[in-house]
């Protein structure tokens, strides 16, 4: 399976595979108020056994509320945290086991895009030396003038003006800097981008001209997205198949048609009938009931069973299996298993 | 028609800068019936803030309302002094913000918090006043009301903080609760619960609210009518399931295309090319007309002169399109 140094081999279907992926927080008091209140360490397992492929040229989502481990997935994926447990394999190749120069080949190849446009460009530089500084630091082009020309196509790409190089951050609205931020992604020719709430902090009208703008280049370029996001209108439009997490875990991946057509994971099922809708239809709403318990403290076997309607004395105890059905959809539920839900068309 | 319980005429709230006046919001006039819900959408900027903080006189300085007139019940509370509108703060206007955890002060309990609202507003005893807060408490459904009235907004999560927020608002039964933003920082199942308990609320109570909020799930769910705000002004004004499906001011209708909806299956979404003017840099003529699609049907209008909100049927928009002179010859836009 591993195949190392044969990067870029395209018969490889899927780009990135995610295994047995955990990663934990030591969240302790200092040592010396341990020692003194007899505590022992507390751990805080952000996310616990994650396990997903993507496909070349696919958008998978990952979904679910604020602490359930989304953006932690999102910083493992592009290295920026170290997995506690599993493997993240890109194109074949483990990146925990690649050697450094091989993970240089590597992280050329996939970029992220962060959710905070105002936090995540630095204020101090030119536009043109922040779109160009992935190009600089992967050694992809060593002549300015080159480099220039490249900025130029670039921003132009991301619907910017080549002029807009001399600018400096602050003069650009939410919405264009986010489109700096792409325009600096793309610029060492990714295939693979992780988008962490790419447009939570813009405005409809804007987050539309920037959803477009990435459909846009998915198209172009052939790119693989990782979109995280805790907006599932926004996850329905712009995903092929979607991953609804909660507490650390998936409880549910399948494509995005029938997963907000007929979800079965009773999280999932509440998650949908939770948003307010522009139909109006006055449809029957699962009661949503209970908020997200403490992940320093989860529950026991199912981490949901406490939210759930369905849950038996086995949720309370056995954390469930991801049960892959016929159709390549998975759920995480005891109560699915064993068919005791009965299945609701959401419309 | 019954007696609206809140009317704003012609409100132009303005900041005094250096480099000149800035008119954040520009002559707006709408009214709210008594137990009506009226939503203001609108983009960051456009004023939706601004409007709720004019009403209950906390525009921080040095915005300032520079004219226009706001009228409650119909008293006139725009011009009142600083210890006549404290009064009116609370005990007849109620306010929920944004971030459950600025609008607590997390050096006393709840219940403290709550019995002093109630106190300052209600001729009751300290315990009388208690017993309220608890019943309150229960209302807003936090569970051990009698427990949890001793603890601090620290100890209480997102939601449940909201929840007593909400139970703050309440206290001394207003008859208008201004609602900023109340779900904005709440996730979605969250955020279902405080929808649903502030309807009920409303609904049992008689109590207005002016709900501003920029998700447009959120007022179809809950607003009677909505206003769209643009650049300062409202764009169109109506019932919610109008503006919503029929909608008719050209800015609307950008709106409502660029929101993905679940179930709609669309390749690209409606986008309205550039941003919101700056409070500087507002167009003349119509604020919306560098970014609008519609111009050519009208012409130099649009630059030139500002349209005034013109019934269009069930709704009210700010458009020259409708404008009786060129209505006739318009034909009605299908959307």
């Amino acid at each position: 399976m591993i195949n190392s140094g044969k990067s870029g081999n395209p018969t490889n279907q899927v780009l990135l595979e995610v295994r047995d992926l955990a990663r934990d927080f030591d969240v302790s008091k200092p040592w010396l108020n341990r020692v003194i209140d007899g505590q022992p360490r507390t751990i805080l397992k952000a996310v616990d056994g994650l396990s997903f492929a993507i496909k070349r040229g696919e958008t998978l989502s990952l979904v679910g509320e604020s602490g359930c481990g989304k953006s932690t997935i999102a910083r493992v994926v592009c290295g920026l945290y170290a997995p506690s447990r599993g493997s993240v394999i890109f194109d074949g190749v483990d990146m925990a086991k690649a050697s450094t120069q091989e993970q240089q080949q590597l992280r050329k190849r996939f970029q992220m895009i962060f959710q905070d446009p105002y936090a995540s460009l630095n204020p101090r530089w030119r536009v043109g030396k922040i779109v160009a500084e992935p190009i600089i630091a992967h050694g992809i082009m060593t002549d300015p003038t080159q480099i220039k020309q490249r900025v130029d196509e670039l921003l132009t790409q991301v619907g910017l003006s080549p002029l807009d190089q001399e600018k400096f951050p602050h003069e650009f609205s939410g919405g264009q800097r986010q489109r700096i931020s792409i325009a600096r992604a793309l610029s060492s020719n990714p295939e693979f981008l992780v988008c962490d709430e790419p447009t939570s902090a813009l405005d409809v009208s804007v987050q539309a001209q920037i959803l477009n703008l990435m459909k846009d280049l998915q198209r172009q370029y052939g790119l693989t997205y990782l979109f995280i996001s805790h907006n599932l209108a926004v996850v329905s439009h712009i995903s092929d198949r979607v991953g609804v997490m909660y507490l650390g875990r998936l409880v549910e991946v399948a494509d995005t048609k029938k997963i907000f057509n007929r979800p079965l994971h009773p999280y999932t099922q509440m998650l949908l009938s939770a948003i307010p809708d522009l139909k109006m239809t006055g449809k029957q709403r699962t009661p949503v009931a209970g908020e997200v318990p403490n992940p320093l403290n989860p529950p026991t076997g199912c981490t949901f069973h406490p939210r759930c309607p369905y849950a038996n004395d086995r949720c309370k105890t056995e954390s469930p299996k991801m049960l892959t059905a016929a159709d390549g959809g998975a759920v995480a539920c005891h109560a699915v298993e064993e068919k005791r839900i009965p299945i609701e068309l959401v419309a | 028609m019954t007696t609206p319980l809140l009317e704003v005429k012609n409100l132009r709230i303005q900041f005094p800068t250096r480099r000149g006046l800035l008119t954040a919001v520009d002559d707006i006039s709408f009214s709210i019936a008594p137990g009506e819900v009226l939503g203001v959408v609108g983009e960051s900027g456009a004023g939706k803030s601004l409007t709720g903080a004019a009403i209950i006189r906390l525009l921080e300085p040095p915005g300032r309302i520079a004219s226009g007139e706001i009228i409650l019940n119909g008293r006139r509370i725009d011009n009142l002094p600083f210890e006549e509108m404290r009064k009116i703060r609370g005990r007849e206007i109620g306010a929920i913000f944004q971030d459950p955890l600025t609008s607590l002060n997390p050096l006393y309990t709840i219940g403290k918090q709550i019995t002093e609202t109630i106190l300052t507003h209600l001729p009751v005893s300290p315990e009388e006043a208690k017993k309220r807060a608890i019943d309150l408490l229960n209302e807003v459904g936090i569970p051990a009301a009698e427990k949890r009235i001793d603890h601090y907004p620290h100890q209480f999560s997102g939601g449940m903080r909201q929840r007593v927020v909400i139970s703050l608002a309440l206290a001394a039964e207003p008859k208008l609760i201004i609602a900023d933003e109340p779900t904005t920082a709440l996730d979605v199942s969250i955020q279902a619960q405080i929808i649903t308990l502030l309807k009920k609320l409303c609904r049992e109570h008689g109590t207005s609210v002016l709900l501003i909020t920029h998700d447009m799930g959120v007022i179809a769910e809950t607003a009677d009518r909505v206003a769209v705000m643009y650049a300062g002004r409202i764009a169109e004004i109506g019932p919610v399931a109008e503006v919503i499906h029929k909608p008719k001011h050209p800015y609307t209708v950008g709106l409502m295309g660029a929101i993905p909806t679940l179930g709609v299956d669309v390749e690209r979404l409606t986008q309205i090319d550039g941003s919101m003017p700056r409070l500087n840099a507002i167009p003349t003529g119509c604020a919306f007309n560098p970014r609008c699609t519609r111009t050519n049907e009208v012409g130099a209008r649009c630059t030139s002169e500002r349209p005034n909100l013109m019934p269009t049927g069930k709704t009210d928009a700010a458009c020259w399109l409708y404008a009786t002179s060129t209505a006739a010859t318009k034909p009605t836009v299908s959307v």
